[in-house]
């Protein structure tokens, strides 16, 4: 199909103003009388406080006030409080925030408090809290515990609840030296096939352990705050991927009607899975500001960034992977082991449905233990559960391929998944998928058999390594509300409720309405960022759904607005609606081009007739967001709205990526000498922001295989991370000097355009393919862990593999 | 001629105005200045920025990344990490780079300081840095951008026509979380007319 729009560069509306410097974020915005607020935070990892004195901070000169959970009472576990004091459970953890003139007098009022603490045993690492006698993270217990049918009875708060799992010492023992931890109960469980009957059949099996770490979010920006308060209504300037979609729950936060809350936030400094959703110190800014009566700012520390800024759950695990003699993948059992850290989540049954999908095994069974620490709390982090399984897959699966004497992207191909299949423990169906033809297209630009055949090949010090690896998360989600209107100025405006994280995808999904409605994008004007703009109830701005989603709303907005124009012409010119058409900006009769109406005159008929046509009257389906957006908006063109119906079948969205390294057997450092990916994410709306979600997902998976982890200090419970350099991300220097990517460009059917995300999966199969491309270079050594750092492969190198691996330590070195 | 900005230097300075830089806080209110050690230093200066001369009320361990977004309202300068790590408040002083939040503000009295609101021509035409950035789509979520603009433009002011290699060697003090490092040398390469 030909488009206007779709699959054509733009230059978004918001990029000049970030290479001016005159992008606004949280913290550049000030107020009339505002004060500064910072945090007071735990030193304990574990523990409650007995008594707070703040008498002597609160007469300070230039202190204006302080809040703590006397105003802000901290919800029952697992919840993640604003404030604590009766459950602390990590280090870091806000317990009061004190306000006053100046930061520096703020900081120097936190000083002068004095809290009397009673601490509790506290744990780091998962499995010392899952084995019998070990302490829990929190006095109830260490782990989730679902009541879905109390909170609905309305008996607790939240519908969970902190629970207790425990293992024997054997078992804990066994899963630490890798076997099968015999007998120890698994909450969490699926299955399908049968996996005895598969196993049977399979002529290569490996059984491998894994551990991954978690890794802080880092997102540039910190999550910086500012709310004042007017006649009623909050105004909060935040930092969050997402924008309508938040506005419920942190109007929840605060207490007050949606209605009440004005959420601003043009640009986000990053988010990365670290702010789909209102976090709570937004909550702090919000009620110190309303407790003061004063505009307040709670600017977050990089430092405080690692405590608060949540993080990647990490996993240990342990894997069967059965190989028929014929390259099919027969079967895969594998435990997972994941840490919620403090009050989190964990991402263990996705972890394993990436390998339901990518692998297509004919039987597999997944089982799993969520546990907490008193680490910081964990959230979704880019691609969770999948991304980080990619990365461990990859070398685990190599490793069968090679015993099994089969190529490693043949049999990557072979078993790849097509729309036919299906994925995880329901045998969900898919939107569509063609990953054969990915990779397939991915190993033609690598020139794979080429290639391959270097791997091992010595120059000096030097080694080379030959890697590929898969990438998968469900892009998509349906049922949100489109709104776009078209003005008396006949210009087309494009309201959007999503947020604006960086990858431009705010702004090449509203192209969908300018293309049914064929109108120029310099005629069009996109308006965000402020919800009393009138924003329509959107997507959260995560996993990679919004390309997918936000098409879907952005189209059938634009049909209601289509039959509107049809109807406004035919109730004016005559004939039927079905008798026109649109083209440059008006309606038409079909058989006279010359009989019609411009898209101005149409709107300034729409505002004359009322009701439906200028948004008086509206759907009852839709979003009260929407509801209130439209109300906004009544009287002032022609307006278009509707609500999204829902797809079936899980959106997925795919990658390939191929790396060729080479590895110094001196230092354990390596180069990335080439890395060429390919996506099957649907079409590309917009080349260059996909090329950029690639490429940015390409440095994110280095640094997930290669460089980034959070770890603590086991006896006092620190995190041992508080600055960028101690927690490496990529930079320039560890990335390749350039990349290629390319995208399958075959439409999805269940989108308009026929588009899905690729953010997430664009980092898994990087991450895998360096972790493939490190065990490569090492003859098939398997670290069975994500990062692998240079010191490790120094120690593998002297065959002190002791130091490397063995007991799956995780959150630790 | 004025000595570059050196860490030492950097160091110096804050041992000489007797109070060190916090590398968790911003201190944004001149009042607070008045509890301060006096240290003996001019408080108010003559600051040389984006070309012109502004007199401000600077505290004698206050860094220029603070004086230019609270006291200037210069926003485009970033505070990512407050403490050289990532690179965010990248700035120009007599066009050789340096990171805003580890300057003492006194330390560039006289001194020619760009931000990235300075780089615009007076008729409003974008730098060519800044073209090109927009060209290649090389920002993602912008707030590491205005450091990456001012390390190129410190580049090509020495080097107009930079490999790509050196390129990123001179940009790899500027962290990029969105990963964006392809799109920027893009955007460098094609400002120095080597890509188009």
């Amino acid at each position: 199909m030909t488009y206007k729009h779709i699959g054509k560069n733009f230059t978004p509306p918001d990029i000049e103003a970030k290479v001016t410097g005159a992008a606004r974020y949280a913290e550049d915005f000030k107020r009339e009388g505002m004060v500064f607020a910072r945090l007071l935070t735990s030193p304990l990892p574990a523990g409650r406080i007995v008594n707070i004195d703040y008498s002597e901070a609160l007469a300070m000169e230039g202190v204006v006030g302080i809040l703590t959970t006397e105003d802000l009472p901290q919800p029952a576990p697992p919840a993640n409080p604003s404030l604590a004091s009766d459950i602390i459970t990590y280090i870091g953890q806000p317990i009061l925030a004190v306000a006053a003139v100046t930061e520096e007098i703020a900081e120097n009022a936190i000083e002068k408090i004095r809290i009397d603490f009673e601490r509790r045993p506290f744990v780091v690492d998962p499995l010392d809290t899952l084995v019998e006698g070990g302490p829990n993270p929190y006095p109830t217990g260490n782990t989730l515990v679902r009541n879905a049918a109390d909170a609905a009875a309305g008996t607790t708060a939240s519908g969970t609840d902190v629970g207790e799992v425990k293992w024997s010492r054997d078992a804990i023992n066994a899963f630490r030296a890798g076997q099968v931890p015999e007998g120890a109960p698994f909450p969490e469980e699926w299955a399908f096939g049968d996996i005895d009957a598969e196993f049977a059949q399979c002529t290569t099996i490996v059984e491998e352990p894994f551990v991954t770490i978690g890794q802080p979010h880092h997102a540039l920006e910190p999550r910086t705050g500012m709310a004042y308060w007017e006649n009623g209504r909050c105004y909060f300037h935040g930092s969050l991927q997402s924008h309508t979609i938040a506005v419920a729950p942190l109007a929840g936060m605060l207490g007050i009607d949606p209605a009440n809350l004005v959420f601003i936030n043009e640009n986000t400094g990053g988010g990365f899975g670290g702010k789909i959703f209102p976090y709570p110190t937004m909550a702090v800014t919000g009620h110190l500001a309303r407790k003061l009566n004063r505009p307040v700012q709670l600017r977050i520390t990089r430092e405080e960034e690692f405590y608060i800024g949540s993080a990647r759950s990490g996993m240990q695990g342990r894997m069967k992977l059965g190989l028929k003699s014929n390259g099919d993948v027969g079967a895969v059992d594998v435990i997972i082991v994941g840490d919620a850290g403090s009050g989190g989540g964990a991402s263990n049954s996705s972890a394993a449905e990436h390998i339901s999908l990518m692998l297509q095994p004919a039987a597999m069974r997944f089982r799993g233990v969520t546990l907490y620490t008193n680490t910081t709390p964990r959230g979704a982090q880019r691609g969770p559960g999948q991304n980080e399984m990619a990365a461990v897959l990859a070398p685990i699966f190599d490793k069968a391929i090679r015993q099994a004497n089969l190529d490693r992207m043949a049999v990557r191909r072979q078993n790849a998944p097509v729309s036919e299949d299906l994925i995880g423990p329901r045998r969900g169906a898919l939107t569509s998928a063609f990953f054969p033809q990915a990779i397939q297209m991915g190993a033609d630009m690598f020139n794979w058999d080429e290639r391959q055949a270097r791997s091992g090949q010595r120059n000096g010090n030097k080694v080379t390594g030959i890697g590929l690896g898969m990438g998968y998360h469900s892009a998509g989600a349906s049922g949100y509300d489109g709104l776009c209107r078209i003005g008396t100025d006949g210009r087309l405006y494009l309201h959007t409720g999503v947020g604006n994280l960086g990858t431009y995808s705010y702004a090449s999904v509203v192209r969908t309405a300018a293309e049914v409605l064929k109108v120029d994008w310099n005629n069009c004007e996109i308006v965000r960022g402020n919800t009393d703009l009138h924003l329509p109830y959107s997507t959260y701005q995560a996993g990679s759904n919004t390309m997918f989603t936000e098409v879907r709303t952005n189209f059938v907005a634009a049909q209601d607005a289509l039959r509107k124009l049809k109807e406004i012409a035919a109730a004016d010119l005559g004939g039927a609606a079905d008798d026109y058409d649109i083209d440059g900006a008006r309606v038409f009769l079909t058989s006279n081009p010359d009989q019609g109406m411009t898209y101005a005159e149409a709107a300034q008929r729409a505002v004359a007739m009322g009701g439906e046509y200028s948004g008086e009257t509206f759907p009852d389906d839709l979003n009260d967001v929407t509801k209130r957006s439209v109300q906004g908006l009544a009287g002032t063109g022609l307006i278009g709205v509707a609500k999204d119906t829902r797809h079936s079948g899980t959106v997925p969205s795919m990658t390939i990526g191929f790396m060729e390294i080479e590895l110094d057997l001196g230092t354990g450092k390596y180069d990335i000498v080439d890395y060429t990916a390919v996506a099957d994410c649907g079409t590309i709306i917009h080349p260059l922001g996909f090329r950029q979600s690639m490429n940015g997902g390409g440095v994110w998976g280095v640094g997930l295989s290669g460089y980034e982890r959070h770890v603590y200090d086991p006896q006092n419970g620190l995190s041992a991370n508080v600055g960028l350099y101690q927690a490496k991300i990529p930079t320039y220097l560890d990335v390749p000097l350039t990349n290629n990517t390319a995208g399958l460009n075959i439409a999805d059917p269940q989108s308009p355009m026929g588009s899905r995300g690729v953010g997430e999966p664009s980092q898994g199969c990087a991450a895998a393919a360096l972790s493939s491309a490190i065990s490569d270079a090492l003859g098939g050594h398997l670290f069975n862990r994500a990062p692998v750092t240079p010191d490790m492969i120094i120690n593998h190198v002297a065959q002190l593999d002791h130091f490397n691996t063995g007991d799956l330590k995780t959150n630790t070195f | 001629m004025t000595p570059k900005l050196t860490r030492r230097r950097f160091i110096k300075s804050v041992i000489f105005f007797g109070a060190a830089a916090s590398s968790g806080a911003g201190f944004y209110l001149a009042s607070a200045a008045a509890q301060r050690p006096a240290g003996g230093v001019e408080r108010l200066v003559s600051l040389n920025v984006n070309g012109r001369t502004r007199r401000v009320d600077v505290m004698p361990q206050e860094t220029l990344a603070h004086t230019l977004r609270y006291k200037l309202g210069l926003t485009g300068t970033k505070l990512g990490c407050n403490r050289g790590e990532c690179g965010a408040c990248t700035v120009t002083v007599d066009d050789v780079t340096n990171y805003a939040c580890s300057t003492l503000t006194h330390s560039v009295k006289g001194r020619q300081v760009v931000t990235v609101e300075g780089l615009r021509a007076a008729d409003g035409t974008l730098h060519a840095v800044q073209q090109a950035f927009i060209d290649e789509l090389s920002p993602q979520c912008g707030f590491c951008t205005p450091g990456q603009i001012m390390s190129a433009v410190a580049l090509l002011k020495t080097n107009p026509r930079p490999t790509r290699e050196e390129a990123r060697q001179a940009l790899s003090g500027n962290l990029c979380r969105c990963g964006a490092y392809d799109h920027y040398l893009n955007g460098v390469m094609r400002a120095s007319g080597q890509l188009s």
